[in-house]
């Protein structure tokens, strides 16, 4: 018991439950005060999801559609966790989202290009994008959480400019891409007839949990992965060791970037959406990518995990009892946890001191009790 | 051009009052990333009272707004405060999680508030138009706003406190070196808490004033428009000085002000630049300045270290 206390791995795992248990906990505190008649049902709602429809068909189906939203959180989650790990903040990971999804809808709209193509084509804009904050940073000691925002905006107001070019003309919404650009829709290679043909569930899935695996190698099985966290612990040493830490900075922001980006490709690709382009504030996904980056206690495993949590709750807000209440209190609740992971370290903290001080209790009774018992003898 | 004048004189001022609120915070040692958050909940508090008492008259109506944002805006920032400072959180992702929070909550409370008055309602506005005629004085063609004498107060106010009483002295030495600080008998943690409860009075002042001054209903759910941040790249070009914060805060409200008057000016609109250049202009802008100006930047030694009395 001791041990598996200790690590640390169960230690995130503690935490990360304590901050769900307390983040519903405190949603519906904020449901009851609201109205009390129908806050234990709607906070019901929010846990059961698509588990709400009595039909299994349907259940699966909306299950299909968590899933869809959940492909693109986790690769900010990732974008987000893999810039922390290198000991920096990208919050910008939301901007580089916008700008994903602006290049990956515009390279299908406008030009038809084949799906992977406009992948490709996100990927590399989102990489680019980031790399100005990485520049910033490395040459100009620029704070990456400002610039970020600053960037944020940016892509917000130039994403809307660019596919005002391909959309609707009657509304503010881009065209869909059945019927528009069916080169460029992500296959789905049969996974929708799993979900009772839900037709958005695409490949996407399973390979954004591919690129999780991947991340978890690159960071802790290549050598990469090992200068990259070595320069976020310690710039300095890391200069001293040789190691190329302008360079580092920026190569970490660039992947980073464009892990964000492929989630924006991920989700408009599949046509679940349309870009509003008269949208006044930046998406949430990027800064839902950082609730569930550190839901997950900043490992890309967890990650998986924690962003399929952050996007059920979200998705299950859809289902409180609207008249009494708003959809909104999903995003009280992720909120809410973020707040709570950040005092993660300090819950670690204490029941590190905690086990210390009781391994040193046990250390100074034995060493009494020899000492009692070689006095006797 | 006179509405220039205005228009820039009253973004400077939003952007003067937050940036002094991220001075004091960063001086004691707590950087507030949590700005956004705290002007997201000064604007509730003040819009609140407009909305529960829209027939005081003028004056009282212009102190009761005020106190609802500060209130707000104070007892929002205890919450950087309590993780930050006693639990010693990291003051990145606590600030930022308070910038969500604080747009959730008041989009919830809201949109209950709404519902609960008109079941038919389902937005998360709250509508000002005549409470906000109070704080307006017209001078000729020029529209004086209050807003601009309070940014001014809190201007000298600011410069009086941090270079000229012991408090502020004191204050700057924990932001400084905190170790040192304790050593002579200063209780660091008590300071960083007077830091941070005083950038929760002018977050919130500075969150009110932004909102009565773009519209004149608000939507709680589009937050601020990432002006937090805005004032807190003001701060860092005005190197954490109030006085250079001022001009700095005049320079960014005039391209803030130029997204919301440029197709008034005959020779700006005449250059047929789209809207959205303008709407990027400040955020650019603050880039450059940033690009600029961080490689030699000055910021308070300890910002951002949590304080650990046994640390040595």
């Amino acid at each position: 018991m001791k041990k598996l206390l200790k690590s640390d791995g169960f230690q995130t795992l503690i935490a990360s439950l304590l901050c769900v248990i307390v983040g519903l906990f405190l949603g519906f505190v904020v449901l009851l005060f609201i109205n009390p008649s129908g806050a234990a049902s709607s906070i019901i709602e929010v846990i059961k999801n698509f588990m709400h429809f009595s039909v299994g068909k349907l259940r699966i189906k909306n299950l299909g559609n968590t899933l869809v939203k959940t492909s693109p959180l986790l690769m900010c989650s990732l974008s987000v966790l893999f810039a922390y790990k290198v000991g920096l903040f990208n919050i910008g990971a939301a901007g580089q989202y916008v700008v994903g999804s602006a290049v990956s809808l515009y390279a299908a709209l406008a030009w038809h290009l084949n799906w992977a193509l406009c992948v490709l084509l996100a990927f590399v804009a989102g990489a680019v994008y980031a790399a100005i904050v990485g520049l910033l940073k490395a040459y100009c000691n620029v704070n990456e959480v400002i610039s970020g925002i600053m960037l944020n905006w940016i892509a917000l107001y130039g994403a809307n400019t660019v596919l005002t070019g391909v959309k609707e003309p009657t509304s503010p919404y881009t065209l869909h891409l059945v019927g528009h650009a069916e080169s460029s829709l992500i296959p789905s290679l049969g996974l929708d007839k799993l979900f009772s043909n839900n037709t958005y569930v695409t490949i996407a899935v399973p390979l954004s949990v591919l690129i999780a695996v991947l991340i978890l190698v690159l960071l802790n099985k290549t050598k990469l992965g090992y200068e990259l966290k070595a320069t976020g612990n310690n710039k300095n040493a890391a200069k001293y060791a040789g190691m190329a830490e302008k360079r580092n900075i920026i190569l970490t922001l660039m992947i980073s970037g464009a892990l964000a980006a492929l989630g924006g490709a991920f989700l408009y690709l599949t046509d679940y959406e349309q870009w509003s382009c008269s949208q006044s504030s930046v998406p949430g996904m990027g800064f839902n990518g950082i609730a569930a980056a550190f839901l997950g206690g900043l490992n890309p495993i967890g990650a998986v995990l924690s962003s399929y949590f952050i996007q059920h709750i979200t998705n299950g807000g859809a289902y409180v009892d609207l008249t009494k209440y708003s959809s909104q209190i999903s995003d009280l609740i992720s909120s809410i946890i973020i707040y709570l992971c950040g005092f993660v370290f300090f819950l670690k903290y204490a029941i590190n001191s905690h086990l210390m001080k009781s391994e040193e209790k046990r250390a100074q009774q034995a060493l009494k009790a020899a000492a009692e018992k070689g006095g006797k003898e | 051009m006179v509405l220039l004048l205005q228009y820039t004189l009253i973004f400077a001022s939003v952007l003067l009052l937050v940036a002094l609120g991220g001075c004091f915070s960063e001086h004691s040692g707590v950087i507030n990333l949590g700005l956004e958050g705290i002007m997201v909940m000064g604007s509730l508090g003040g819009a609140l009272v407009m909305r529960f008492f829209p027939d005081l008259p003028p004056v009282l109506m212009v102190l009761a707004v005020l106190m609802g944002a500060i209130i707000f805006g104070m007892a929002y920032s205890c919450l950087l405060g309590v993780a930050c400072i006693n639990f010693k959180a990291d003051q990145t992702i606590v600030g930022t999680a308070m910038n969500m929070l604080a747009t959730a909550a008041a989009t919830v409370f809201v949109k209950a508030m709404n519902t609960a008055a008109n079941p038919n309602d389902v937005s998360a506005s709250i509508q000002y138009i005549n409470p906000k005629k109070s704080f307006l004085v017209r001078i000729g063609g020029f529209e004086f706003n209050w807003f601009m004498l309070v940014a001014v107060i809190g201007l000298v106010v600011a410069y009086v406190v941090l270079y000229k009483t012991k408090f502020g002295l004191r204050l700057m030495a924990c932001g400084e070196h905190p170790q040192a600080a304790d050593s002579v008998g200063i209780n660091v943690y008590k300071m960083r808490w007077a830091g941070v409860l005083i950038s929760g009075v002018y977050g919130g002042l500075g969150g009110i004033c932004y909102i009565m001054v773009s519209a004149s209903e608000w939507k709680f759910d589009a937050g601020v428009y990432g002006f937090g941040f805005l004032a807190l790249a003001v701060m860092i070009f005005g190197q954490w000085k109030p006085t250079r914060i001022a001009l700095t805060a005049l320079l960014f409200g005039l391209f803030r002000a130029l997204a919301s008057v440029y197709s008034g000016i005959d020779f700006l609109a005449r250059l047929n630049i789209p809207s959205t250049v303008y709407n990027m202009l400040p955020y650019i802008i603050s880039l450059v300045v940033l690009a600029l100006t961080s490689r030699n930047s000055r910021a308070p030694k300890a910002e951002g270290i949590p304080y650990d009395k046994g640390q040595r």
